[in-house]
């Protein structure tokens, strides 16, 4: 399965999963920083798909609504620049069946 | 130090070692207030899909027998997967209990009704965002709302647990010591998979698979990354997941719902879940910190139970059992602490002493070195060995009217052939020296 075939998968596996959504993020990234980033392994490391590129802006789009809140990106990040917290109270993932 | 303290002992995190550690509190007759930052506990774990029967009993006594599980899971199956098919060790054993599929939001909701019972203030829907310290001790938590305070905190607050790093009792995770694993929960009905899997349809027997070997399918271009994929069979659904180290999985540049999406093609797997409706996707980080970089386990004020200190056997897939015990011994040292009225690090060291007479420190002693090892010979293990079991059969089944002798010894020989003579003896030695590691262990 290629990159672009396994981001529909997980977002087709990420709409089976219940989330209580908050208005706020709990991860945060430093723009300045990961532009010099080379390696951006939050792009491609993420099993919830969390991190994109937006194309025009070469930005970093966390998208924390789809958070698995498993961890990986923070340790992966080579400048460490991800504010990595748990959703507030009530928020993030509801896994039912796992 | 002049503190109002809330109550006794407050416990961060209601997974298997918080409710275990805070039902031993609990049972002393003390105050013990047991945080969750879900809603519904549970809600927030991830395993591949068994618990283990000894430990549960030992810590919910006469309340185990009510424990909702799915099936009891005692057939286990070893598969090297290769390319095109599998060679499979399989050990069934009909009459035994020692695992159950229960569904973590199912056991943690069971866990909290029995220590709620038994004494245990329950608070959930309650994230603690940092741990309160007075004079380099531990006295209590902050949550969004409000402070807590207590003579101690247990942190089980799971693999990640912000509050050990915040008080510096761990330093930052390396990628290489992480798993990481993803799982979809795949749903059948009961009697397919009872067909499927030839099981009865009273639950009373389960299985669990346990896939060795490397399956890449179409992504050809991955070669050196160690993983294992599980399947566990519950009621009417299938838990099909996969682990597999976070720095090979970053230097490959490799996201891991790739590779499970190639296994559930392999020929041995798809039959398995055919017309399965995926109905939860998971993912979670695996500790293999182990014994050598395990957490400072306990400080003033404050000591680290379950994943937050890495206590898992990855080699043998045991976590929860290691969770429930070492939080019970974490319970218990908290009392010895309450009944000194001596809070400090020195009075606490006890939980040490425990989990080193326990299964817990022993048998992270004796696979100290195991997973580094199996890393090193990954090669071996995930691609050439399943490879030359498959030559070997190859040669015992196709039945090809070449003289068996001569196929023998050509077979033989490639051990030599094949790469340099070099990873033979590496393989061996690492072997030898994992015997000896379990051998001579603790």
């Amino acid at each position: 399965m290629g990159k672009e075939e396994n981001k529909k998968s997980i977002d087709k596996k990420i709409s089976t999963v219940k989330f209580e959504c908050s208005q706020n993020s709990h991860l945060t990234v430093n723009q300045a920083k990961c532009a010099k980033c080379k390696q951006k392994p939050c792009l491609f490391i993420c099993p919830a798909n969390v991190y994109i590129q937006d194309e025009e802006t070469k930005e970093i789009v966390v998208q924390y609504e789809n958070c698995l809140e498993c961890g990986a990106c923070k340790i992966v990040c080579p400048k460490k620049t991800i504010d990595w917290n748990y959703p507030a109270s009530s928020f993030g993932v509801v896994y039912k069946n796992s | 130090m002049n503190i109002d303290y809330n109550a006794d002992v407050i416990v961060v995190g209601a997974g298997p070692a918080g409710v275990s550690a805070a039902l031993e509190v609990a049972r002393d007759g003390r105050k013990v207030v047991l945080i969750e930052r879900a809603k519904y506990p549970g809600s927030k774990n991830m395993y591949g899909g068994a618990v283990y029967t000894t430990a549960l009993r030992e810590i919910f006594k006469e309340d185990f027998n009510s424990i909702p599980y799915e099936r009891v899971i005692n057939s286990h199956t070893w598969s090297f997967l290769n390319d095109t098919g599998s060679f499979d060790i399989t050990y069934k054993n009909s009459s035994a209990t020692s695992a159950l599929a229960i569904k973590r939001f199912d056991l943690e909701k069971w866990m909290i009704k029995v220590a709620k019972k038994q004494g245990v203030l329950f608070a959930p829907n309650t994230l603690v965002e940092k741990l309160i310290l007075k004079e380099g001790r531990v006295v209590g938590v902050e949550t969004e709302q409000e402070q807590y305070f207590a003579p101690i905190v247990i942190l089980a607050d799971g693999v990640n647990s912000l509050l050990a790093r915040q008080i510096g009792l761990r330093a930052d995770f390396k990628s290489k010591d992480m798993i990481l694993s993803v799982k979809e929960a795949i749903k059948l009905d009961k009697k397919t998979i009872e067909e499927r899997f030839n099981l009865k349809d009273d639950c009373s027997n389960g299985v669990n698979k346990q896939y060795f070997g490397s399956y890449f399918g179409n992504l050809k271009e991955y070669k050196n990354l160690f993983m294992m994929t599980f399947l566990y069979t519950f009621k009417d659904t299938i838990m099909l997941g996969v682990g597999a180290n976070l720095e090979d999985l970053n230097k490959n540049k490799l996201n891991l719902n790739q590779i499970l999406e190639e296994i559930k093609l392999h020929p041995d797997i798809a039959p398995l879940i055919k017309n399965g409706q995926t109905v939860e996707y998971s993912a979670h980080l695996i500790p293999e910190t182990g014994y050598n970089k395990m957490p400072k386990l306990t400080s003033d004020g404050v000591i680290v139970t379950g994943d937050a200190a890495g206590f898992i056997n990855s080699v043998h897939f045991e976590g929860t059992n290691f969770a429930l015990i070492s939080g019970k011994l974490a319970g218990e040292s908290a009392i010895c602490a309450l009944e000194k009225n001596d809070f400090s690090n020195a009075t606490l060291s006890i939980y040490r002493k425990k989990l080193e007479k326990t299964f817990i420190l022993q048998d992270l002693y004796t696979y100290r070195n195991i997973i580094e090892k199996l890393y090193e010979r990954s090669n071996s293990i995930s691609i050439y060995y399943p490879k030359k079991i498959k030559e070997l059969f190859e040669i015992i089944v196709s039945a090809n009217c070449i003289s068996k002798s001569s196929q023998i010894r050509k077979y033989a020989m490639s051990y030599f052939k094949d790469r340099k003579i070099s990873e033979l003896f590496k393989d061996i030695f690492s072997a030898i020296k994992c015997v000896i590691d379990v051998f001579f262990g603790k």
